[in-house]
C-alpha cells in the first residue's frame, strides 16, 4: 500500500479469448459436451441393439406402406375363383437337382366329395418361375395413378400364393401388405391425437394446478375406470352404418385417440407439477413470459424425449385395439383391408383346423407390437439422463 | 384411516354419476331406438307394423319422453337395484345379467390371481438374475403374451385342447349344468372350463406386471440397507425375502386398478370367441340391437366393478403402506 491514491491501470487484452487454453478438451470430449440432447439420445439408443433392430423393422414396414401396390404380387381385390382356400406355395430354387432360380410348383386340385374339402397338392411337373420387376395386376397407385408394375409376379398363367388364399381366392400376402398401410397408420394417427390432447390437458392441469388440476384428475379417473374394450365397442357401434369405410376408419382412429390420452396427460401433469417449481421456470415467469411460452419453450423440451418414448409404447395397444374391434366386426369393414379385417375371417374354429394360413396376419401384428415395445423401451432408456 | 375411507367413498359418488351420464349418452348416440330397429326388422320380413301398437310400446318403455327424463328414470331405477327392461330378451335386465355378471366377476378374480402367481416368481427371478439369458428369455416370454391378440390365442387353444386332450372347452361349464342350481359338481365343472379363458386373458397382463416387479425390486436391491444386511452376513434368500420384496410388492396391489379394466376388456372379447356366458357376447348383441337399458346397465355394472375394485385396492395399499395412508391424511 505504497501509493493508495493511484488506481491500477485498466487492462484489456487484445487477444481473442480462448476458453480452451485453460482446460483443453480432447476432440472426443468436445464432441460429447457440445452434443445436443437428441444426439446424445441417439448415441445411447445405438448401444441398445434390440431397440435398433426393432426400430429398423418398424422403419422398413412404414416405408413399405408407401409402395404397397408395387410390393404386393397381386391386387388387393383380385379374386382367383379356381384357387379358393389354396395353401401357401413354397419357393424352391432347384428342380430335380437343376438350378432354376426361385420358382413355385403349380397346384393339382381335387374336391374331396366326402367332406367337400378342397385338396391342393403341388404338381411337380409344373415349374413356375417367379418373375421380378414385371407387369401384373392393374392398380391405382395411392388411388390416383394407374399402373401395372410389380416387384414380383407369378409366372405367365401361373400362381404365386406365398401365404395361401382366402375364401374368395384372394392372395393373403398381397392383402397383408395392403393391410399394413391401414393398421400401421391407425396407430400413428391415433397416437398423434392422444399425444396432442395429453400434452395440452396434462400441461394445463400441471401448470395451473388448483381446480383445473382437480377437474382433470377426476375426468381422467372416470375415463380410466371404463373397461376399454366395451367402451370402444359401444362407441364404434354408435358410428353410423351409412358412413363409407374410409369415414369409419377415421372414426375408429378418433375413438382410439380420444380415449388414450389419459396416461400421457398424467405423466405430463406430474412432470409439470415438479418442474414449475424449478428456478428456470420461475425465472421465465418473472421475466414476463406468457404461460404458453413457459410451457412450450421452457418446460416441455425438458422431458419431450421421455414423452415420445412413452407414446411409442402406447402405439401397440392401439394397433391391438383396432385388430380386436375389426375382429368383432365393429371396426373396419371391407373393402378397407387391415390386419384385423383379415383376422375377422379366421374367426371360426374350422379355420384353425382346415385353413391355418388364414391366421398368418397375426404374424405382422405380433412383430409390430413386439418391435414397438422393444423400440419404446430402448427410447425410454436413452431418454433417461440418469442411466 | 377412517377419514381416508370416507374421503374415498365420497369421491366415488360423483365419479359414478358422471360415468352413468357418459354411458347413457353413448348408448343414445346411434340414431333411432330399439323400436325403430325392431320395426325395420319386421318390415324387412314383410310383416305389417301396427302404428298403434308401436305407439303403445313406445309409451310403455318410456321412449316417448325427453331424453333427460329417460336418464333420470334409468338412474333412479339403478339406485333401487332396478336396471331397467331388456327389449330383446323381454325380461328385466337384472334377470338377464345376474348370473353372467357373477361369472365375469369369477373370471376376473381368477385371472388376476393367475397373473400374480405367474408374474411373482418370474419377476423375482429376473430381478435377481438381471441381464442373464434366463432374464431375457422370461422377459421375452412375457412380451410374447402381450403381443399375441387374445382372441386368436383363445381360438388356437380351443382347437388344441380339443385335439390333444379331447375336451371341449367352449363355454364356462358343461351343458347339463346350465341353469342348474349351484352345486359342488357345477363348481367343479366351472373350474375345469375356467383355465383357458384365465390363461388367455392373463397372459396379456403378465408382461407389465413382471416388468414392474422387476424394476421395483432392482431399485430396492441397490439400496444401502441391502448391502448392509449382506455385509452383516444375512443369507441372500433371507435378505431378499425380509425387506426388498415387501417393498416391491406394492405394484401387485396398486395394479388391480389398472388390471381390472384390462381383464374385463379381455374377457369381453375372449368370451365372444369361446362363447362364454359372460358379458361379452351379450353386450355385443345389445349394442347392435340398441337394446339400450341392457347395454347401458351392463356397461354401468362393469364400470362399477372397476371403480369398486380400484377403491378396494387403494384401501389395501393404504393398509399395507403407511406412507400412502399418512400422505393422504396430511394432504387434506
Amino acid at each position: 500500500m505504497s501509493e493508495p491514491e493511484q488506481p491500477l491501470a485498466h487492462f484489456v487484452s487484445d487477444e481473442p479469448f480462448e476458453p480452451n487454453r485453460v482446460e483443453a478438451m480432447s476432440p472426443a470430449q468436445e464432441r460429447y459436451y457440445r452434443a445436443s440432447q437428441w444426439r446424445m439420445m441417439w448415441w445411447k439408443l445405438k448401444r441398445h441393439r434390440l431397440a435398433v433392430i426393432s426400430g429398423a423393422i418398424l422403419g422398413l414396414l412404414y416405408l413399405s406402406t408407401l409402395v404397397s401396390e408395387i410390393l404386393a404380387p397381386y391386387g388387393v381385390h383380385s379374386r382367383h375363383t379356381d384357387f379358393i382356400f389354396a395353401p401357401p406355395q413354397q419357393v424352391h430354387l432347384f428342380d430335380q437337382g437343376r438350378f432354376v432360380g426361385p420358382f413355385v410348383y403349380g397346384f393339382d386340385y381335387s374336391l374331396d366329395m366326402s367332406n367337400l374339402q378342397r385338396d391342393y397338392s403341388p404338381n411337380l411337373g409344373q415349374v413356375q418361375p417367379i418373375r421380378f420387376f414385371c407387369l401384373g395386376d392393374d392398380y391405382d397407385f395411392w388411388g390416383l395413378i394407374p399402373g401395372r408394375f410389380h416387384l414380383v409376379c407369378p409366372a405367365q398363367n401361373g400362381t404365386l400364393f406365398l401365404l395361401g388364399t382366402d375364401r374368395l381366392g384372394r392372395d393373403m400376402l398381397s392383402r397383408v401388405i395392403y393391410g399394413t398401410r391401414i393398421s400401421l397408420t391407425i396407430g400413428l394417427i391415433g397416437i398423434s391425437i392422444s399425444f396432442t390432447l395429453g400434452i395440452i390437458i396434462g400441461g394445463l392441469a400441471g401448470y395451473y394446478g388448483g381446480w383445473a388440476d382437480a377437474i382433470t384428475q377426476r375426468v381422467i379417473e372416470i375415463i380410466r375406470s371404463f373397461p376399454e374394450l366395451p367402451l370402444w365397442m359401444a362407441l364404434s357401434a354408435a358410428l353410423p352404418v351409412t358412413w363409407s369405410p374410409l369415414w369409419v376408419y377415421f372414426g375408429i382412429t378418433l375413438i382410439l385417440g380420444f380415449l388414450d390420452w389419459t396416461g400421457l396427460a398424467r405423466a405430463v401433469r406430474s412432470k409439470f407439477l415438479a418442474l414449475r417449481e424449478e428456478d428456470f421456470a420461475t425465472a421465465a415467469v418473472l421475466m414476463g413470459a406468457s404461460p404458453r411460452r413457459v410451457i412450450f419453450r421452457h418446460l416441455l423440451p425438458s422431458f419431450m424425449s421421455h414423452l415420445i418414448a412413452s407414446a411409442t409404447i402406447s402405439i401397440p395397444s392401439m394397433i391391438l385395439g383396432e385388430t380386436a374391434l375389426s375382429f368383432l366386426g365393429l371396426g373396419l369393414r371391407s373393402p378397407i383391408t387391415s390386419w384385423g379385417v383379415l383376422l375377422n375371417e379366421a374367426q371360426n374354429i374350422n379355420v384353425v383346423a382346415l385353413y391355418p394360413w388364414l391366421m398368418l396376419p397375426v404374424v405382422p401384428v405380433f412383430t409390430v407390437v413386439l418391435a414397438f415395445n422393444f423400440f419404446g423401451d430402448g427410447l425410454r432408456d436413452a431418454a433417461d439422463p440418469y442411466r | 384411516m377412517f377419514g381416508y375411507i370416507v374421503h374415498r367413498l365420497l369421491v366415488m359418488i360423483p365419479t359414478l354419476l358422471a360415468i352413468s351420464l357418459i354411458v347413457f349418452i353413448i348408448i343414445q348416440l346411434p340414431p333411432g331406438d330399439y323400436l325403430s330397429t325392431y320395426m325395420a326388422e319386421l318390415q324387412a320380413q314383410g310383416e305389417a307394423v301396427d302404428p298403434q301398437k308401436l305407439a303403445y310400446l313406445r309409451e310403455m318403455y318410456g321412449l316417448d319422453r325427453p331424453e333427460w327424463q329417460q336418464y333420470l328414470y334409468w338412474v333412479w331405477g339403478l339406485l333401487h337395484g332396478d336396471m331397467g327392461y331388456s327389449f330383446a330378451y323381454n325380461l328385466p335386465v337384472t334377470q338377464v345379467v345376474g348370473d353372467r355378471l357373477w361369472l365375469t366377476f369369477i373370471v376376473s378374480i381368477t385371472t388376476i390371481l393367475f397373473t400374480w402367481i405367474v408374474a411373482f416368481p418370474i419377476g423375482i427371478y429376473s430381478a435377481t438374475h438381471q441381464y442373464s439369458w434366463s432374464d431375457y428369455g422370461l422377459t421375452f416370454l412375457g412380451f410374447v403374451g402381450l403381443a399375441t391378440p387374445n382372441f386368436l390365442l383363445a381360438l388356437v387353444m380351443l382347437y388344441f385342447a380339443n385335439t390333444w386332450f379331447g375336451i371341449s372347452i367352449g363355454g364356462l361349464m358343461d351343458d347339463r349344468f346350465i341353469g342348474a342350481p349351484w352345486s359342488l359338481a357345477k363348481f367343479g365343472s366351472v373350474l375345469a372350463h375356467l383355465w383357458i379363458p384365465v390363461i388367455v386373458i392373463g397372459t396379456s397382463g403378465t408382461a407389465g406386471m413382471i416388468r414392474r416387479l422387476r424394476a421395483n425390486l432392482l431399485d430396492e436391491l441397490q439400496k444401502q440397507y441391502v448391502v448392509t444386511a449382506r455385509a452383516k452376513g444375512l443369507s441372500p434368500f433371507k435378505t431378499l425375502m425380509k425387506y426388498p420384496l415387501r417393498m416391491s410388492l406394492n405394484p401387485f396391489i396398486a395394479d388391480i386398478g389398472t388390471l381390472l379394466p384390462h381383464v374385463i376388456s379381455g374377457s369381453a372379447i375372449v368370451s365372444v370367441v369361446l362363447s362364454l356366458p359372460t358379458t361379452g357376447p351379450m353386450l355385443l348383441d345389445a349394442l347392435r340391437a340398441q337394446d339400450m337399458y341392457l347395454a347401458g346397465s351392463f356397461l354401468m355394472c362393469m364400470s362399477l366393478l372397476t371403480v369398486v375394485g380400484v377403491f378396494l385396492s387403494d384401501l389395501a395399499l393404504a393398509a399395507l403402506d403407511p406412507r400412502i395412508r399418512l400422505g393422504a391424511g396430511s394432504s387434506k
